[in-house]
């Protein structure tokens, strides 16, 4: 009985196959069921691979920075928020707006150094636990989530409930007399600027690692 | 005394010979229901000659069951049957829906509900069996794995299984956004930033469930697009090779059965 393992000769004309030519490696029927599949995975590839870049294409889309009159200088106080509501996505009513809080740069009160240069504090009011709207409640001086119980200070610093990280930011400029408020970041404990993430992504440690800021997205 | 053979009966004269019943014809003369019941046959006939489906078809239904087989056993087929019923009442609620995050979907939904006739009915039977039929898969599930009848040879159904069960989640989570209330709204925006939350492809998983950053204009589309497309067809494959597998595999008794051996075979086996 002949040995199935047994090395055979890389030659067809070797293994005596019908019809094999002098020097052949392949013979013609499996050339031919390669060429088949071949052509049957880039038809496939023709069809699959468009739909899956249509389908991840809005995930690295670049949007050009939008910025937003949201009121004149002398509209927002130095000690207390007002609420403005700002339109991240246009185009799809309601669900594309937000609310921030905006308020007039205290010397007194933000003293963390990467905060010097904006003239206006906006903050979002999208908790950085899982996204839902935070309320500033002036009475507590305190920003609370109803969904979870996320609570944070007059900074946006997380002081309670599940939040991991403080809240984001706006990044805001004066134009002749109005306020506008721009592109979203987002800050670690201490305040400093990173890209903007998702809520429920960490910044301190190795959070800011684990969890990479979308390429289409930086902080300016 | 042996008895005479009988002698052939004399031919009748051909007036008389009533003609024997031609192929596919019922013994002569039958009524209106007879010849209907005939058609029927026909028609299965027809298709069977052509595709052998009827082999297929005693496959699958006529099987052997074990001794024991209970009530606990159609714990699937409940399952199948919210999933044709979350199926058929969805086919139709698509007439009607608008996945227009500007505030059509709300309208549609509205409209659905309110002034369609027996439309609350519908839209009701499809958001209550939805949770009818998680509710059923986990009972099957807690059978199977109580009856320990995912064990060899059945491994490969259990698998699927939890896939069926993967599957059936994301379409409950993915239809909760199309009534685009504020509870369907909300609960979308902290589901996704709890996908968000697993370390390094989080982000990019909820960024394809948004499509893209924030919550936009195709999110809403995306998730109709999943919920009445993507998820039913592969779960309509798997539903397929799930029951084909029970088909080869058979079902398993009740771990309260022994296994009954015959006393004479043992002596032989000794």
């Amino acid at each position: 009985m002949p040995d199935k393992h047994a090395k055979s000769s890389k030659y067809t004309a070797d293994r005596n196959i019908p019809g094999a030519f002098e020097g052949e490696t392949v013979t013609r029927r499996r050339f031919m069921t390669g060429t088949a599949h071949t052509a049957g995975a880039i038809a496939a590839g023709a069809f699959t691979l468009p739909a899956l870049g249509f389908a991840l294409g809005p995930i690295f889309k670049n949007s050009p920075h939008h910025w937003e009159t949201v009121g004149t200088v002398n509209s927002f106080s130095e000690d207390n928020y007002s609420a403005v509501v700002v339109t991240l996505t246009p185009g799809v009513g309601e669900a594309g707006k937000t609310t921030v809080y905006v308020r007039k740069f205290n010397p007194a009160l933000d003293t963390d150094p990467y905060d010097r240069e904006s003239r206006f504090i906006a903050i979002s009011s999208r908790c950085a636990h899982l996204g839902c709207p935070v309320r500033w409640v002036d009475a507590a001086e305190r920003f609370i989530c109803p969904c979870h119980g996320g609570v944070y200070d007059l900074l946006g610093r997380r002081v309670g409930g599940p939040p991991a990280r403080p809240l984001d930011r706006f990044y805001t400029r004066v134009v002749g007399e109005d306020v506008q408020v721009g592109p979203r970041f987002s800050v670690n404990s201490e305040l400093r600027r990173f890209s903007p993430r998702d809520p429920g992504e960490p910044l301190d440690g190795i959070g800011q690692y684990l969890y990479p800021s979308r390429p289409s997205e930086q902080k300016l | 005394m042996p008895r005479l053979p009988k002698l052939p009966a004399p031919p009748l004269p051909a007036p008389f010979v009533e003609p024997p019943p031609r192929p596919g014809e019922a013994n002569g003369k039958g009524g209106v229901l007879e010849g209907a019941q005939e058609a029927g046959i026909t028609v299965v006939d027809w298709v069977d000659e052509r595709t052998s489906l009827s082999g297929g078809v005693r496959w699958m239904l006529f099987r052997k069951v074990p001794k024991g087989t209970n009530w606990f056993y159609t714990l699937g087929s409940a399952t199948l049957f919210a999933f044709l019923s979350q199926a058929v009442t969805g086919v139709f609620l698509a007439m009607y829906y608008r996945p227009d995050a500007a505030g059509g979907a709300y309208e549609s939904i509205r409209h659905v509900t309110n002034e369609v006739f027996l439309g609350q009915f519908v839209r009701g039977m499809h958001k209550w069996g939805s949770s009818v039929m998680v509710v059923l898969v986990f009972l099957h599930m807690g059978r199977t794995f109580i009856w320990g009848a995912y064990k060899y040879p059945r491994e490969l159904n259990w698998v699927i299984g939890v896939v069926l069960l993967i599957l059936t989640l994301v379409m409950s989570f993915t239809g909760y956004l199309l009534p685009f209330d504020q509870r369907a709204y909300w609960a979308t925006i902290v589901g996704v930033n709890i996908n968000g939350t697993g370390p390094l492809i989080g982000p990019y998983l909820s960024d394809f469930l948004r499509g893209g950053g924030e919550f936009g204009a195709t999110t809403l589309s995306r998730f109709y697009a999943i919920h009445m497309l993507l998820i039913p067809g592969l779960l309509i494959a798997l539903i397929g090779a799930h029951l084909y597998l029970v088909a080869k595999l058979g079902t398993t008794a009740p771990p309260w059965r022994e296994p009954k051996q015959e006393p004479e075979l043992l002596e032989a086996e000794v």
